[in-house]
């Protein structure tokens, strides 16, 4: 299992600047990590779409920026994505922890964790499901993906992959 | 006082402050009265204009940040408020413009006939915090938070007005918008 600190170090590492997001357990070490960081902001949004709305501002202020959720909140933010970031070309990585992704969670995820690929494949967002091994590869690829078709790209992150 | 008063007496007092105008007649009215650079129209994600302006004024502190918000827009996203008021934002002013209906669908009515929106603000803790109802106070006020810290919210109300459906949308692609706006902040 990677280490929260490292994964925040590589996401800064590859040129990520600005973080913003809602928090889920999976996260929880992560968003103290790049909370406590001196070098990067890390705001707490009050809802996933407001957590869009202020990554697309911090782009246009010439930031790259990252949003982080729970697969719960794609529903949330849907119109954001779809009539903001899709249309003005407004790009920001999504780390989505996936809840629900086995079938094996809490009512409340199950829907969601069986629809959630499906409906990014639907209005049309780039998405990739983090493993113990790619961490880095799909960082790297998503920074590229952001800032050559300045579209949103959604990184699946499922239980156990950070501490 | 009308949208277009109102609009045309804020927008008059301008010079490179950044605006971001809420979707619906908001981003209508301002394109038509005072098309400029420094302006981001919003054409859809009701409810984010405080958002997006947000991330700017956080990232972009030597700007002054401003938000044409409506009643609906605001109504849609109270929580953005007490993000606004918490994290303090000297460059962030917040102007609602309140008519009390949803004016570009046709007029429904929202519920900011019967709840202070400038009383949420407050309680928000937004630091300047001022209501206007005629286009002499309006300019007063705004002289003076043009030149103040913030964040400020200045609520200004809006009669209702038929002609208001019969503006043209904005006629820029969404790309051209936000392309145009990031020329005009970096």
């Amino acid at each position: 299992m990677l280490k929260s600190g490292d994964f925040a170090q590589e996401l800064i590492d590859t040129g990520y600047d600005f973080f913003t997001g809602v928090p889920c357990s999976i996260i929880g070490n992560l968003i103290t990590s790049l909370t406590n960081r001196p070098d990067v902001t890390y705001i707490p949004s009050v809802r996933e779409d407001v957590a869009i709305g202020i990554a697309s501002g911090a782009y246009m202020a010439g930031k790259k920026p990252a949003v982080l959720m729970q697969n719960s909140g794609l529903g949330q933010c849907l119109d954001a994505l779809t009539s903001l970031n899709l249309i003005y070309k407004l790009p920001c990585l999504l780390i989505v922890t996936w809840r629900g992704c086995d079938g094996l969670d809490a009512p409340e995820h199950l829907v969601m964790g069986k629809a959630c690929i499906k409906l990014l494949d639907t209005v049309g967002i780039s998405h990739h499901i983090f493993d113990v091994d790619n961490t880095k590869e799909l960082i790297n690829m998503s920074y590229k993906y952001v800032s050559e078709k300045k579209e949103p790209v959604a990184l699946f992150l499922k239980k156990g992959i950070i501490d | 006082m009308n949208y277009s008063e109102a609009i045309t007496t804020i927008t008059e007092l301008l010079k490179d402050q950044l605006v971001i105008c809420a979707n619906g007649m908001i981003s209508r009215e301002t394109f038509l009265i005072r098309d400029r650079v420094e302006n981001f129209y919003m054409i859809g994600s009701m409810g984010l204009a405080s958002s997006i302006g947000l991330g700017i004024a956080l990232n972009k502190s030597s700007r002054k940040v401003i938000i044409f918000d409506g009643d609906g827009n605001l109504l849609m996203n109270l929580g953005s408020l007490t993000m606004i008021g918490a994290l303090r934002p000297k460059n962030f002013l917040h102007i609602v413009f309140d008519n009390e209906v949803y004016a570009s669908t046709g007029s429904q009515p929202t519920f900011s006939d019967k709840i202070r929106l400038e009383d949420i603000a407050k309680s928000a803790r937004y630091t300047c915090v001022k209501k206007v109802t005629s286009t002499e106070v309006l300019r007063k006020e705004m002289v003076k938070l043009l030149e103040s810290d913030g964040p400020s919210f200045l609520l200004v109300k809006i009669s209702k007005n038929d002609r208001q459906s019969e503006i043209g949308r904005v006629t820029y692609s969404p790309e051209h918008i936000k392309e145009r706006f990031m020329s005009a902040i970096n």
